[in-house]
This record gives C-alpha cells, structure tokens and sequence, in this order.
C-alpha cells in the first residue's frame, strides 16, 4: 500500500462554551491515498464540515484541534504557525465550498481572483498569469474563457460560478481537494455536471478528493472509499460499493435503506427512529444507541472504536472478536 | 446607464423645486416684506405701490416661477439687514464653510476608516477598547459641548490654538483660503476636530460593523482557504467590500457636515454660511434665510447625485450590462 496523502489521527474538535465544552469532532481517524477519493457522509451536524475546516486550518474560533494530529504527505500540518498553513491552503490543498453564489467576491473579477491567486502560489509575471488562468478556465468548461476572464462573478450562472470556484481550486495542482457539499446548493439538472468535472479535473491533475456530500447517489458515483459519520464520530469506513451493498453499522444499514430504490414503496422502508442527538446530549457508550435496533448492554456504557466488519471497518460492537 | 443619470437628475430637480417652495414661502408667511420695506406708519397708496413693484399682487404661481427663475441666476434679493446682494453675502462666507467642512469630512474619514478596520480585526485589543469608548463619547456629546471642551483646553488652559474666528485669509480671484497661512490652519483644527468628530466615530462604527460582516462571508473564507495573505484578505478584498455601503453614508454625511457647520460656526464664530444663517435668524433676514436653505439643500442634492454615481461605479453588481448577463 503506498504511503496514505492525507492521514487524520483521532482529530477532536472542539467548542469552549459558556455550559461547557462541546465535541464536536471526537476521536475520527482516517486515511486518503494519493488520488484518491474518499466521499464522507452522515446527517447535517454530523461535524463533516468542522472535519475539512480543520484540515485546511481555518476553523473558526472558539473552535479548535483540542487533539490529534493531521499529517499532509507525512508532515504534521495541524500545528504550523499561520503563515506556513497559508502556504499549504490553495498550494497543496484545494478547497470548495457549497455555495458558488457567495465563494467568489463579487467586486473582483474572476480574472482577478484567479490571477491572484495564481501569484500568490506561482512565480509567474501578469501576463502569464492570465494566460494560466485563461486555460484553467478552458479546462473547467467554461466557453470563450478568454472574454470571460474579465467578467464579474454575477454574470456567471450558479453551475458556471461553481466551474470557476474549481479552477480557482486548481489553480496550483494541490494534491488534496476538500470539496464540501460542492452541489447542493446547485440545481439537479447541474449537479452531476459538476461532480462529472470535479472527477475529471482530479484525475487530470492527479489530486485525491475529500467529497463531503449527504447524497449517496453521488457518493456511489465517484467516491472510491466511503466514510460515515455520526454525531461527531466515525461510525463506518470502507471501500464504496461495501458500504452501500454491505453495510455493517446498523446507522450505516439505515441509512443505505432510507435511499428510495426505482419503484419501491417508501411507506414500508426501515427507517431510523428519532434524529441524531445535540452535541450537549451525546449518550454514553455507542452514540447511536438511543436509536440502534440492534444495542445490547455492551453498547449503554462502553464506547466502540472502528474496528474490522467484512471489508470495512465499523464502530459498533457488533463486530467485537 | 445614461436612463439612471437622467433618473437621477429628475429626482433632484424635483426636490429643489419643493425645497424652492418652501424657501419661497418663507418670503410671504413669515412676516410681510411690504410692512418690512415702509414701516408701521406707510400710507396705503405707498403699501400699494411696494406691493406692485414687488410682484405681490401676481397669482402666486407666478410669483414662485419668478422666485425660482431669479433664483437660478443666483438672485435672492437683497439682504434686509446689510441691503446688500445676499448672492454677494453667501460668495464671500461660502469658501469659509466649505473649508471647514471638507477639512472635517477628511479628519472624520481619515481616521474613522483606518480606526473602524482596526477595531474589527483586532476586536480584543485594548486599543480597540479605547477607540469604542472614545467613540461613544464622541457619539453621546453635544457638538456645542465639544467645542467649548476643546476651547477650553487647547485655547484657554494651553493656549496653543486660537479660539474664535479663522485666522488669516489669502484671496484666489473671489475665494478666500485659510489653508495657506500659518494662522489660518492654526484656526482651522479645533472647529473640524469638533465638526468632524461625530462622523468620525460614526463612519468608524459603522467601518467596523460592516467589515465584521465581510469578514464572515463565504468569499472571505474561500479567499483563505486560496491561500491569500492575510493583507490581501483584509485590505483588498474585505476592505473594498466594506467600502461600497460606507462611501454612502459618507458621502451623505458631508451634506449633514455643511449643514451641521451652523453649531461649530456659532461656537467658534467661523465667518461661514452657518455663522451669517444664525445672524440672520435672529433679525428675521428672510431673503438670507431663503438662500441657505436652497444652497443647503443644492449641496444634499449634488452631493446624493454624485455618491450614486460613485457607488454605480464602484459596485460593478449595478452595470448591467445586458451582453453578458444573458449567460
Ligand atoms: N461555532 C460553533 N459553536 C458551537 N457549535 C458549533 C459551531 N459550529 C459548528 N458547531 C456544531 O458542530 C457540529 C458539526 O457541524 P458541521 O461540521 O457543520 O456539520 P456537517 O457539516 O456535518 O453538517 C454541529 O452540531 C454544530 O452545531
Ligand atoms: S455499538 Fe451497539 S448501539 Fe452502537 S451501533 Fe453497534 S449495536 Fe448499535
Ligand atoms: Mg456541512
């Protein structure tokens, strides 16, 4: 196996607040390897988001790495000083956000934006810098890139601001994309076409993807590994079409259920009862307990970590040899 | 673009010709220019003959178009007190005015937007501290009261700055500066400090609200996770993001700044508009009141007129240009 891109090391992140301190992030390892793309999953408050803010160090105070390490290509990231991190964010890890209507500045140009960002990480003059961003606007679709270099970002629609969000991503061959929900806010008719270019553009330039997504559809698609996350923790990981077909934490098996296969009654599908519960509430033992069909008393006062469940692992002690 | 000029400009005849009616009507309800002219004791033929050589007895639609055809060649009669041109009166005062609003408008954005960034990205430096205490001061006290503190104190007590009147004036052609004398600048700091220090803390207050608002947008997170400079971040994408609203409140702000002139004119006895407005107001000098009102209300009007361009120009959002947008 080669050496993993990206490796996360029982990350907790965490909240100071006034009624105590909430975990948001708690004790999630997990790997990526060079090219690779790993979609992560799980309920909205899951700490998806918080994961890949961390990663690219910009989570936002109060909230913090309270432990646990993140290692870039083998190097400890999650304790640079600022303007070392500054230099790995945009170099060698990309970002994209949900919302293209709002990533782009709406007073620069994306010509501007891009070019900007080009200098900031090349050594490339003016004019060089705007051939660059020419192509790179090629590259994601957008057509006739050299009239457009100078548009404005509201000239663009939602799929076409999301093309540039990309190639501003791009702009320097990070190895490492983290794209958070990078469709949802889009219309469905779009939604694939981005998620067809993001693939592309990773292959072309040989980066490995952190696709958060809570669409399985999407997951099934493109991801190559699949992580689970439930109420801050890791509940499931493992290659895609396990997951899906043979999922082995009942939240994962839930959750594969609740997606509505072509002509299936939806009435008679095994939901999950009750909702994931608040960070200021996590039960002990497994968290998934208050919902679990399956809990036994193990799971009411011992917490499972990940560990082997067919070809994935899952923290559940279902799987406990 | 030429529809929103045009637009614009329509609106801002409009509101001069309300504000033309009410200067106008200043001239036949407050008091009777006739009884003004000839005294208690006039004959009637004479009380007649003034008000036919007035135009009193015209309709009073015709009477407002020749106020406001006069008044576009600048005529508002003479003045009562002084029985001269009141045009004369506002040309010699206008430059003292417009001096010390100016000078107040770049102290208040000079200090107020660098002071308004401080504070929002250093929110808990003690500094910042300092600079929104002062400025609730700043906000809560009376320009009058102002004043007199600063006279007291750098006139009275220190004795480093003149008190009253603008110092020495060099004449170019009809206007008058006081920026090119040592005695004028001397005589200039304390009224655009106490002019000035309302704006100030509000441009800063309002320079902080907003970049703290900029600050947590989707672009400004995107714009660090490019990998941009914090410099960059703060001063070339936040900043002029920031900027777009203020420009707009700043720039109305110089109007209330001239208009304001009055209290720091009267305290400081600066020979401005706001200063003869005052002397004016207390003999009931109709044709000066009419005047300043006019002139005021022109400067608010040119002045929204030309921060609507600005903002057009600034905020490339309002070009619509059709060519593209169609995609
Ligand atoms: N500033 C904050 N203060 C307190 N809790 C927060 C803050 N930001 C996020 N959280 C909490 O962290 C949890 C994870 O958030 P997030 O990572 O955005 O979830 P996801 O992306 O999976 O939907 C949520 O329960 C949220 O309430
Ligand atoms: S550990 Fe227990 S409660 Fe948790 S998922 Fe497994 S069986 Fe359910
Ligand atoms: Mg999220």
């Amino acid at each position: 196996m080669t050496a993993p891109l990206l490796e996360v090391r029982n990350l907790r992140v965490e909240f100071p607040t006034r009624r105590g301190t909430l975990v948001a992030v708690d004790d999630l390892s997990f790997e990526i390897a060079p090219g690779e793309v790993l979609g992560v999953v799980g309920e909205s408050g899951a700490g998806k988001s918080l994961t890949g803010m961390a990663i690219i160090g910009l989570l936002e105070p109060p909230g913090r790495i309270a432990s646990g390490q993140i290692l870039l290509e083998g190097e400890r990231i999650d304790n640079l000083p600022p303007d070392a991190m500054r230099r790995i964010r945009g170099k060698r890890i990309g970002a994209i956000f949900q919302d293209p209507l709002t990533s782009l500045n709406p007073l620069f140009t994306i010509g501007e934006q891009l070019i900007e960002t080009l200098q900031v990480h090349l050594e490339l003059d003016h004019k060089q810098a705007r051939s660059r961003a020419i192509e790179l606007l090629a590259e994601v679709g957008i057509p006739a890139p050299a009239a457009r270099i100078d548009n404005y970002p509201h000239h663009f629609s939602g799929g076409m601001r999301q093309r540039v969000v990309i190639a501003l991503a791009l702009c320097a061959h990070p190895r490492l994309i983290v794209a958070d929900e990078p469709t949802t806010a889009l219309d469905v008719s779009i939604q694939a076409q981005i998620i067809d270019l993001l693939k592309k553009v990773a292959r072309e330039n040989g980066a490995a993807v952190m696709l958060i997504t809570h669409d399985m559809g999407v997951i099934a698609e493109t991801a190559d590994r699949v992580a689970v996350m439930y109420a801050g923790r890791l509940a499931e990981i493992g290659p895609v079409k396990d997951v899906i077909h043979a999922p082995r934490h009942p939240y994962t098996s839930g959750l594969m259920s609740s997606i509505p296969k072509l002509g299936e009654q939806r009435e008679s599908l095994a939901q999950i009862d009750g909702a994931m519960p608040r960070l200021t509430a996590i039960p002990p033992g497994c968290a998934f307990n208050p919902r679990c069909p399956k809990r036994f008393d193990r799971c009411m006062t011992e917490r499972p970590s990940p560990m082997p469940a067919g070809a994935n692992h899952a923290a559940c002690w279902l799987y406990a040899s | 673009m030429l529809a929103f000029v045009l637009r614009r400009v329509a609106q801002a005849v409009l509101v001069m010709l309300t504000v033309g009616l009410i200067a106008f009507s200043l001239f036949t309800f407050v008091g009777d220019p006739v009884l003004f002219m000839l005294g208690q004791d006039a004959t009637p033929e004479d009380r007649v003959r003034v008000t036919k050589l007035l135009g009193l007895d015209q309709p009073f639609y015709v009477q407002y178009a020749n106020f406001v055809g006069r008044a576009l060649q600048g005529d508002f009669g003479l003045s009562l007190r002084q029985v001269r041109p009141v045009s004369k009166l506002f040309v010699e005062r206008l430059p003292a005015t417009l001096e010390l609003s100016f000078a107040a408008a770049f102290l208040a954005l000079a200090a107020g937007i660098p002071m308004g960034v401080y504070t929002a990205l250093r929110r808990n430096s003690w500094l910042a501290q300092v600079f929104l205490t002062v400025s609730l001061i700043g906000v809560s006290l009376p320009t009058f009261l102002i004043g007199i503190l600063l006279i007291l104190v750098f006139a009275v007590v220190l004795g480093w700055l003149p008190s009253f009147g603008r110092g020495d004036t060099i004449a170019i052609g009809w206007w008058t500066t006081g920026l090119l004398t040592a005695s004028g600048l001397k005589s200039l700091i304390l009224p655009a400090i106490t002019l000035g220090l309302f704006q100030m803390t509000l441009i800063m207050r309002l320079v902080r609200s907003e970049m703290l608002e900029v600050l947590r947008t989707d672009y400004i997170k995107f714009a660090r996770a490019r990998g941009l400079s914090d410099r960059s971040v703060h001063f070339r994408h936040a900043l002029k993001n920031t900027l777009v609203p203020v420009i707009t409140i700043a720039g109305l702000q110089l109007g209330a700044i001239i208009a304001f002139a009055i209290i720091t004119e009267t305290v400081f006895q600066w020979p401005g508009m706001g200063l003869l407005f005052i002397q004016s107001v207390t003999v009931a000098d109709i044709p000066v009141m009419a005047a300043y009102l006019c002139l005021i209300a022109l400067f608010f009007v040119v002045i929204n007129l030309v921060v609507d361009l600005l903002y057009y120009a600034v905020d490339p959002r309002l070009r619509v240009d059709r060519a593209a947008a169609a995609h």
